[in-house]
């Protein structure tokens, strides 16, 4: 295998692996006062993001959906990684992910935590948007667009 | 390398150049003909002739090289007119593509054939290309889409079908090869049932031309639409054929040059057909290379080309059928070029991802077919689809680029 076309192992990292074979936060939630829905046209994926918003800060997400492993385990990982979060910060962190996973930054993997275990996802073209649908998601169910948000 | 007695498939692959090219160190394994398929030396060659040689605006010019690509343009439509069988050059009309062929269809046909309550009879299996162009003509003229069913092998259950052709059916438009399953459908059949009603039969050939001798006389249809890129001539030119007597009745598609008789203000009369549906400067080297395409493909003759395929195909079939977990989506009696598959656990996106690092290229997704997908009860599907260049070996690596997929996933 040629320098410039690495393992597929260097996208399929096991906690990615871990995170799709057993999602963390899967299943609808009661008491969610936020909701979107994401849908990826190319590949059929599908995604509903769940979120508990109180006085601005995220307190719990969780989602349903039917996917790849790499949107299964985005959407499993930063569903782990909302809680807590103000909702300002919750988007901030949604843009430094899409930077990271569509190359055009490397800086912000330390401030990425578990999340940065996708940046193998940048030499991967077509399968960028698997990484940043959950993100997409995310944004509509803060912004409360209604609109469900789309990879394309 | 096994092949057919009588198919030199070293000396088919020695013409297609981008077969050479190597990913990571290995040949590529191309195995997404279904997509597009890659183009022999001899359609480059054809294309770039006409640039270099032969190359102004066609059907106007008086000098010199207007009429040497007006001869070629025209030429090619009698060399496509050849290919599928029919009975004039004049029923030839060139195209973008299937998409734009179907479309084509669907508008015109649609507005002269077309009324409230009127029914189109499409099936299941059905590309996008065959559902929205009708979808939206219905809405126009308030006719109804109906679908016929499929079975669990993926064929058209024809008592669904003879069920729904009712006289409400004005027209019935069908796959002739489906792109997500490879079953090939049983055309002449569904012709004579149409015919018993009187409705109008259109066949979606893009999958079929690369694959099966194409007759359009012999399949009982009215029209017939099929893609350059998927038979190894260039992307973005097609053939729509129609009766004449068709062609001649229904109204024009775009307006615009070339497709006119007489223009006032008041009113413009129309060319006959094929003019009639080529408004504007047409694509004028693509066809001169598709023609080149169909003579490669009848030089190496349909018998052996559909013959290497099946073989290449059916080693495919058994040699997915060995790797667990792993479920065949289309199970056709008769099928040609392409194996969908699922693997338990495994969404196709992550197979394709892996068999890309392989070197080995797949289609992963819903094809275009998404009722079908539906129908099915999965969201997507793997496809390897076969071409006259593909060969067990390449099935070899797909079947062990499989098996690293299930080492990743399956701990």
């Amino acid at each position: 295998m040629s320098a410039d076309r690495g393992s597929v192992r260097d996208l399929y990292r096991e906690v990615i692996l871990d995170h799709s074979r057993r999602p963390r936060n899967y299943g609808a939630m009661d008491g969610a006062n936020r909701s979107g829905s994401g849908f990826n046209p190319l590949c059929g994926d599908r995604l509903q993001l769940f979120l508990r918003v109180e006085d601005g800060t995220v307190r719990q997400a969780s989602f349903t959906g039917d996917g790849c492993a790499i949107s299964t385990a985005s959407a499993s990982l930063l569903t782990e990684a909302l809680a807590g979060l103000s909702e300002s910060r919750a988007l901030e962190l949604v843009d430094r992910f899409r930077s990271m996973a569509a190359g055009r930054s490397e800086a912000h993997e330390h401030t990425l935590g578990k999340l940065a275990v996708f940046a193998g996802v940048r030499d991967y073209p077509a399968r960028v948007k698997c990484a940043t649908l959950a993100g997409h998601t995310l944004r509509a169910a803060l912004e409360q667009s209604g609109e469900p948000a789309r990879t394309e | 390398m096994t092949a057919a007695p009588g198919y030199d498939l070293e000396r088919v692959r020695a013409d297609f150049p981008i077969l050479r090219e190597e990913v990571g160190g290995r040949p590529i394994a191309y195995l997404d003909n279904a997509a597009s398929s890659q183009k022999p030396q001899r359609v480059l060659d054809a294309v770039n002739r006409v640039y270099e040689t032969g190359y102004a605006n066609i059907h106007r010019g008086v000098h010199v090289l207007s009429e040497r690509a007006t001869e070629r343009y025209e030429r090619s439509r009698r060399r496509m007119a050849d290919f599928i069988g029919a009975g004039s050059a004049d029923e030839v009309v060139f195209v973008r593509g299937t998409t734009e062929g179907l479309n084509l269809v669907a508008s015109c046909l649609g507005r002269f054939a077309l009324g409230e309550g009127d029914e189109v009879l499409l099936t299941e299996m059905e590309h996008h290309s065959n559902i929205v162009p009708w979808q939206m003509v219905a809405e126009r003229t308030g006719a109804r889409l109906v679908a016929a069913p499929v079975t669990d092998e993926g064929e058209i259950d024809l008592d669904g079908f003879a069920a729904r052709l009712t006289d409400r059916t004005k027209i019935v438009s069908v796959v002739h090869v489906s792109n997500a399953l490879g079953t090939v459908n049983p055309v002449s059949e569904i012709a004579r049932l149409a015919a018993e009603r009187g409705a109008y039969f259109v066949l979606d050939g893009a999958q079929a031309a690369p694959h099966l001798k194409i007759d359009v006389r012999r399949l009982g249809c009215d029209f017939y639409v099929l893609s350059g890129h998927k038979m190894y001539g260039p992307s973005g030119i097609g053939v729509l054929w129609g009766r004449k007597s068709l062609l001649e009745r229904i109204p024009p598609y775009q307006g615009g040059g070339e497709m006119i008789r007489t223009v006032r203000f008041e009113r413009s009369t129309y060319a006959d057909p094929p003019a009639k549906f080529e408004a504007g400067t047409p694509n004028i080297a693509g066809p001169v290379g598709l023609a080149a395409a169909a003579d490669y493909l009848e030089d190496l003759g349909f018998p052996a080309v559909g013959s290497h395929e099946s073989s290449v195909r059916e080693y495919a079939e058994e040699r997915l059928s060995e790797i667990s977990g792993l479920r065949l989506i289309g199970t056709a009696r008769e099928k040609a070029g392409v194996v969908s598959f699922v693997v338990d656990g495994i969404h196709p996106h992550d197979l394709g991802t892996v068999l890309d690092r392989e070197g080995v290229a797949v289609r992963t997704g819903h094809h275009c077919a998404q009722p079908l997908m539906e129908r099915f009860g999965v969201p997507a599907t793997a496809r390897a689809s076969f071409g006259l260049y593909n060969t067990r070996a390449e099935v070899d690596r797909l079947a062990a680029g499989l098996g690293i997929a299930l080492e990743v996933f399956r701990p």
